[in-house]
């Protein structure tokens, strides 16, 4: 008995799950600590919660694309994250238009639209692009090739829409229709943006789920993701589904990108890349290849990371906590591999493809 | 297969931030030994090099080779590609000639790292037709290339080092051949501080860095002066280069209800800063003060209305002058400077071409030989230069801008409506 555990279970299993255990056992002190030290109040609970669903809505629009495109193709799309660049960048001009010539702050609801129509058009005509150019030619190569044509796709991006556009930030204009807070009860408030991003995030993401889960297209994609060379078998136009799959991912990453420019701001040839990292961190902490898991592993990518410092590092006396706001964010990604190494909602994955 | 690559890909990640945290900026290894590289002497009849560190001869037709090492990719790139095209603008005014030969212009990215300025610092050094270079971007990139470019007898100037320990005689990271126009953290904290403290009657402030040893050199200075003159400082906060949601770290600094938010760091995690502060609740009153890295045409665009009655430190300059920098890096490039060191590299390339007038010798058949230890000498005596960026005079440890040629500027509406460029501001307030 004791041997066949023993066989079962290697030392590596072993160890790993002692830095498990001693990461929750700081985790929890600090957190202990930290209520205890009750330096924040409710409210000031509640904006920090906020703000971190927002930025992690974001986080999962981005992861999506990731998801999406390595459930097909099994590869890590790195130029995702100037697809969300690119998107935004042209959301800016069309804002900006807008804004000149005085219909953003007059008719926003209208002008929002179009900003977001702009900018998802842009994305995917991007994704489109790369598809055919940088990745169609090298369906049939090693797994790898594609991988390093995606981060030479990225910098070739970057750099297009520096040459353009310059290095200087360019900020959105603000909206005045979404300034300001809705008051909840007693001195709650959530800020007018958050709300239009955590609801409009929601409801792209009911929307995709719905479109793989209930449509024909969705099914093909589903089949493509199971077996490629079945699928095309059973009649299903392999390449137009993949396409089909880099317009999905690239729409959700437009619309991914007015929302960000929406809430922080600025656009710039740079703006993809930690976003881009940190979809890609949410996505593997969901489960690669997963679509709820790439939703689910954005939000709580985003509640950690605004949380985290303030609850887990504040009560041990640590200075400057949100320093450490991304080691905290990978901590929980290393946490939760090494309890399910599949990510959050991975597992069916596992059991076919790994 | 791909889940032990996915936990192993993530422990990296987490050891590389970790190292990239807590790394304390090791100083550069330094082991290479001194020896006399004797610039390639051709027998000249009329002219014998008598410098300790040998000459640079310049055949007629040949240009005069300037180098520069910055940062021009990356997140940090802007920053350095500002301080290219703000040398170049003063090259164009001369028409890229100086003593009769053409300027040979070009450079080294050094991607922001110790590493990177090494790699660069390498390149450069080993090109003995280099007689000055502008550089570096980042503090960091100056400690892996000052060691080589030190040795090679060049001499380098940086628009955008702030580091106080690159001037500090008593540091390893202080190099003979090293100056800056740049202002040391030291007088910049400093002045900060006393505006705070003196001149608004604050008491109480928090800072926030972004991990760089410039923001983070800069506020230690900031909160020590500021306690020194009765203050207290209720947090000392840092936020990383990438961060876009500051919500929390604000409303974990409001608990200290400070009445000044110091954060000298640079776009676009300052623009966050400054948007976002009016949200949070025990903040409304608060005041912002940035740094020079803020100090840019787009940050109060950026911001927003919020950012209205921030301040800003950075160098003392004219609005007039500062217009017609400005008119012509809009001519040249097409768009305004995308961060705040271009007028400093402005400086640095016309003290280095004045500095090569001043010591070359001019054969009869046009031959330029420029004494290279003449050359330090003479940018280490430079006194009441009057540059772009103010008054500037050298010490004999490379810093050429002082506490005086500082002021404080105050971001209005007209800023962020963009009707007003920040940069032609007139200084609110000069120590």
């Amino acid at each position: 008995m004791l041997k066949r555990l023993r066989e079962r279970i290697s030392l590596t299993d072993v160890f790993m799950w002692a830095v498990g255990a001693f990461l929750l056992y700081i985790i929890i002190r600090g957190s202990i600590a930290t209520l205890v030290l009750g330096k924040y109040s409710a409210r000031q609970w509640f904006d920090i919660a906020v703000s971190g669903l927002a930025q992690g809505s974001i986080y999962a629009l981005i992861a999506l694309g990731y998801t999406l495109v390595y459930g097909v193709l099994r590869m890590i799309n790195f130029a995702h994250s100037e697809v969300f660049m690119g998107g935004a960048f042209t959301g800016y001009f069309a804002a900006d238009y807008l804004n000149q010539i005085g219909q953003l702050q007059s008719q926003p609801v209208l002008s929002l639209l179009i900003v977001f129509t702009v900018s998802i058009l842009t994305s995917v005509g991007i994704s489109v692009l790369l598809e055919r150019i940088a990745y169609r030619p090298l369906r049939r190569a090693p797994r790898l090739v594609p991988l390093i044509t995606a981060i030479g796709a990225s910098f070739v991006l970057q750099y297009v829409f520096r040459g353009f556009f310059g290095s200087q930030f360019k900020s959105y204009p603000e909206v005045d229709a979404l300034q300001g807070n809705f008051t909840l009860m007693g001195d709650f408030t959530i800020g007018k943006i958050e709300v239009l991003v955590i609801i409009s995030a929601a409801v792209l993401m009911l929307v995709l789920y719905t479109y793989v889960q209930r449509t024909k297209t969705g099914k093909a994609m589903r089949a493509v993701s199971e077996d490629k060379d079945v699928a095309a078998l059973m009649g299903i136009n392999v390449d137009a589904i993949i396409v089909r799959t880099f317009m999905l991912g690239a729409a959700m990453a437009g619309a991914a990108g007015v929302l960000y420019a929406l809430m922080f701001r600025n656009v710039q040839f740079f703006m993809g890349f930690f976003p881009g990292i940190k979809a890609f961190t949410a996505a593997v902490l969901g489960g690669i290849g997963n679509i709820p898991g790439a939703m689910l592993g954005g939000i709580f990518l985003g509640l950690f990371e605004s949380i985290g410092p303030s609850l887990f590092l504040d009560g041990l006396g640590i200075p400057a906590p949100y320093q450490m706001k991304d080691a905290i964010a990978f901590t929980m990604l290393v946490l939760v591999l090494i309890f399910r190494p599949t990510g959050i909602l991975g597992e069916r994955l596992a059991t076919k493809k790994a | 297969m791909s889940k032990k690559l996915f936990a192993l890909l993530a422990l990296l990640t987490v050891a590389s931030m970790m190292l990239a945290a807590c790394a304390p900026a090791a100083p550069a290894a330094t082991e290479a030994p001194a020896e006399e590289e004797p610039a390639e002497e051709e027998p000249a009849a009329a002219f014998e090099c008598t410098d300790a560190l040998g000459c640079v001869d310049v055949a007629p037709g040949d240009p005069i080779h300037i180098a520069w090492i910055q940062t021009v990719t990356g997140a940090t790139g802007p920053l350095g590609l500002t301080n290219v095209r703000g040398a170049e603008v003063a090259l164009n005014e001369v028409g890229f000639e100086l003593l009769g030969h053409p300027i040979q212009w070009d450079g080294e990215d050094s991607l922001c790292s110790i590493e990177g300025g090494q790699a660069a610092g390498t390149r450069i050094a080993s090109d003995p037709t280099v007689v000055a270079i502008v550089g570096t971007t980042c503090s960091g990139e100056a400690r892996g290339a000052m060691p080589l470019i030190s040795e090679a007898g060049m001499v380098m100037i940086s628009p955008s080092n702030t580091n106080p320990d690159l001037t500090n005689p008593e540091h390893p990271d202080h190099w003979a051949g090293y100056l800056r126009t740049a202002h040391n953290d030291l007088f910049q904290g400093r002045i900060a501080a006393e505006f705070a403290f003196n001149e608004l009657g604050l008491t109480s402030a928090a800072t926030i860095h972004d991990g760089s040893p410039y923001a983070e050199g800069l506020q230690a200075v900031f909160a020590d002066v500021f306690a020194e003159l009765g203050g207290t400082v209720t947090a000392q906060e840092a936020v990383n280069v990438g961060d876009t949601d500051m919500g929390p770290i604000l409303t974990s600094i409001a608990t200290g209800a400070p009445a000044v938010i110091y954060y000298p760091i640079f776009e676009p995690e300052g623009g966050y800063i400054a948007d976002q502060m009016c949200d949070v609740a025990g903040l409304e009153n608060t005041v912002g003060m940035g740094a020079d890295g803020l100090l840019t045409s787009t940050f109060p665009g950026a911001a927003g209305d919020c950012a209205v009655g921030m301040y800003l430190s950075g160098p003392f300059v004219t609005p007039e002058d500062q217009a017609d920098f400005l008119a012509s890096y809009n001519e040249l490039f097409g768009e305004g400077p995308a961060a705040g060191f271009g007028p400093h590299s402005y400086d640095a390339i016309n003290m280095i071409m004045g500095a090569i007038e001043a010591v070359a010798t001019v054969d009869a058949d046009g031959t330029v030989h420029v004494p290279r230890q003449a050359l330090r000498d003479h940018l280490y005596a430079t006194s009441g230069y009057a540059g772009l960026t103010g008054t500037l005079s050298c010490d004999a440890n490379g810093d050429c801008a002082t506490g005086e040629a500082l002021a404080v500027y105050q971001v209005t509406q007209e800023n962020v409506d963009g009707s007003v460029d920040l940069l032609t501001n007139p200084a609110f307030w000069t120590p």
